[in-house]
């Protein structure tokens, strides 16, 4: 008989290690897949290096996918500490990227200096009142969060259609339904080739760190995350917590998306995201909400994604490959957790009929 | 007056015809998680099912086969899933979401081929609405339910199926005991992983063959991303319907109407208080989205226990540590 048992002590770098074993064996259970509908795996993921770092503009292509991945992830890791399933990343970042084009928009005659954080501010704004409205729900009317999040997605992704065929229309497009380009000092600066977003990533990446682990408010939301009871016993308040950790939460995906409004696309449109807002859940969940893992995830899950797009180009290959292989990927990896967690024990058939005594 | 009771009946017809996937769906959704799991993937089992039945329809140009292949695509998804969140014990939340983001990227790549493509006749012609002598002339819903095409019955019928199923039958009471307190169940002799396999690869299949109603029957072409987020509506519908199938019959008419509400109201403008009110159709679409909300603020409130859901509702069971 086989009997499964759980491991008192998994340790971390075993589990790590179990991990990665899961991602090599997606990769080559993907290669399989590859070959038998006819592409050459090798050939598919060579493509897929090459189009992700070999020239200058390809790495940047990447890091202009890590960045907002890392930003995302930071506020939803903050959100899934709490175990409030806040899946909202996509609307939040369209809100957010709403709230700065509102002030490139309207303030385009400030300088630089002062126009970008206050871009900054109203876009950090604007994402965690999105999210804020299924935390109230929650914590007031017992609403579930995944799925307010979730329709607050659609919500946000129609106003912002609704703003480009409507009265954000830039009339000098010929009536082609457009919002107007950013003036050039709403645009986020380069530093070493790649917009400053990387380094107000890093530092994001570094504060998130210590209030996580290092501060009161990092410590409530964990016992809350733990147990509701636990942290009302403690004298946690506990809808203050809630709200402020989901204004963080989703104020940091408002953020990513005043990048994206701001660096990469110089402009606000319904294809702003690209779902990135839904990559960055799993990307969150795969770095097990620490912020310096989810630096490398976002950074590998970006290979990916840009690999992905080049394939389109160069094989002719759809780029939903990159979705596909994100879905293996992750399958693997969920399924290991399986056996980090417990381990297979064998007894002979006389020790199980003591057992049953 | 004969003129607006037409219209209505009109608007009836289309409200069913929106809501058919969804309802599909919703069932799906229901097998699933009576037995204690949530699952996300619904949306990517509906899009696996809407490109792999479209791709069967072109190869074979037979109804049946198309349909078939769609649930089983559907079908196959619920596998991954449930090997995962079932036998692995993986996060559930997680597993359905990335159930969605792999059926996304698979009916993407198969529908790469498909676009412009059109269905052959045959299989149109099976799907094409059966008028039914007499009851069809009922006013209003007449139209409604009599002029519908087959997969609109076939969907009803399978409402009070899986109704009578988990009521009165002693397969549908051990599903239910899975879904409410699996230790017992197993304590009681049930095979708890199988009856889960079951009922979550069936579900899929119902999610499968509500997607193909879209890519069939309803466009019918090919679209990227053809469900359009329905696969969501419908998780928000098993909870609005209290996990009661017939009770999802009139959840899911109901927002096929909403969409409807959206399509119509794009040409009328109105006039309020002197002033001209156009409505903006991106406005509109997001009634449906919107009443998901306040319809899951209303279930929130209810504390009746028969609303309630399965108590063992997204927790794997797992023998070893009972």
């Amino acid at each position: 008989m086989i009997r499964i048992i759980t491991k008192t002590e998994p340790s971390p770098m075993r589990e790590n290690l179990m991990r990665i074993a899961a991602v090599a064996i997606a990769l080559a259970a993907s290669a399989v897949i590859m070959a038998l509908i006819g592409y050459n795996p090798f050939d598919v993921y060579a493509k897929m290096v090459q189009g992700s770092l070999a020239t200058a503009y390809r790495f940047r292509e990447t890091m202009n996918k890590t960045i907002p991945l890392v930003v995302l992830s930071l506020g939803i890791a903050v959100a899934f500490k709490m175990k409030f399933w806040n899946i909202g990343a996509e609307g939040q970042l369209y809100l957010g990227a709403f709230g700065a084009t509102f002030v490139a928009l309207n303030f385009g005659y400030l300088p630089a200096v002062l126009l970008l954080p206050l871009m900054f501010f109203a876009g950090f704004l604007c994402g965690g009142f999105w999210a804020f409205i299924p935390a109230v729900l929650k914590a007031r009317l017992g609403a579930s969060e995944t799925l307010v999040t979730l329709m607050l997605n659609y919500v946000a992704l129609k106003w912002i259609a609704y703003l480009q065929y409507g009265p954000w229309k830039d009339p000098a497009a010929n009536g082609f339904p457009k919002i107007a380009t950013f003036e050039k000092n709403a645009i986020l600066p380069s530093v070493f080739g790649v917009h400053i977003g990387w380094i107000v990533a890093l530092v994001l990446v570094v504060v998130m760190y210590i209030l996580l682990r290092k501060t009161k408010l990092g410590y409530e939301i964990a016992v809350l995350g733990e147990s509701e009871a636990t942290a009302r016993y403690a004298g946690i308040s506990v809808s203050r917590v809630t709200f402020i950790a989901i204004m963080i939460s989703g104020g940091l995906c408002g953020a990513a998306g005043m990048m994206q409004a701001s660096a990469i696309e110089h402009s606000l449109s319904e294809q702003l995201s690209g779902g990135l807002g839904n990559t960055a859940i799993i990307t969150t969940w795969l770095a097990r909400l620490s912020p310096p893992a989810i630096v490398v995830v976002s950074f590998l899950f970006s290979l990916l994604l840009q690999g992905g797009s080049f394939l389109q180009t160069s094989m002719k290959i759809p780029a939903t490959v990159a979705d596909i292989l994100q879905g293996i990927i992750i399958f693997f990896v969920l399924g290991s957790e399986f056996f980090i967690r417990y381990r297979f024990v064998w007894t002979s058939r006389k020790n199980k009929g003591e057992a049953a005594e | 007056m004969n003129a607006f009771v037409e219209a209505l009946a009109l608007f009836m017809q289309t409200a069913v015809q929106m809501g058919t996937h969804i309802l599909l769906a919703t069932l799906g959704g229901i097998l699933c998680e009576k037995v204690g799991n949530i699952n996300l993937g619904i949306e990517g089992m509906m899009l696996l099912g809407a490109s792999v039945g479209f791709s069967a329809a072109l190869a074979t140009a037979n109804p049946a086969a198309a349909v078939l292949a769609a649930g089983l695509a559907g079908a196959a998804g619920a596998f991954l899933y449930a090997v995962v969140a079932v036998t692995l014990r993986g996060n559930q939340v997680v597993t359905g979401l990335v159930l969605t983001i792999f059926g996304t990227g698979v009916s993407g790549f198969i529908g790469n081929r498909l676009s412009g493509k059109a269905i052959p006749q045959e299989v149109l012609a099976a799907f094409a609405p059966v008028k039914i002598p007499v009851l069809r002339d009922i006013p209003v819903l007449g139209k409604m339910l009599f002029e519908q095409s087959l997969y609109v019955h076939a969907s009803l019928a399978l409402a009070v199926l899986i109704f009578v199923y988990f009521r009165h039958t002693y397969s549908g009471l051990n599903a239910r005991a899975v879904g409410e307190n699996p230790g017992a169940a197993d304590a009681s002799g049930i095979n708890v992983d199988l009856c889960k396999y079951v009922h979550i690869c069936l579900g899929g299949f119902l999610c499968g063959i509500g997607g193909a109603w879209l890519s069939l029957v309803f466009v019918p072409r090919w679209q990227e991303n053809i469900t359009a987020g329905a696969g969501w509506i419908a998780v928000a519908l098993i909870i609005f319907s209290t996990w009661n199938p017939v009770k999802a019959v009139f959840a899911a008419y109901t927002f096929g109407a909403l969409k409807g509400v959206g399509f119509k109201f794009q040409n009328i403008d109105a006039s309020l208080f002197g002033r001209k009110i156009t409505f903006a159709p991106q406005i509109l679409d997001m009634i449906p989205y919107v009443a998901t909300i306040i319809v899951l603020i209303f279930i929130a409130r209810r504390k009746k226990k028969e609303y309630q859901s399965p108590k063992g509702l997204g927790t794997p069971y797992f023998r070893e540590e009972r």
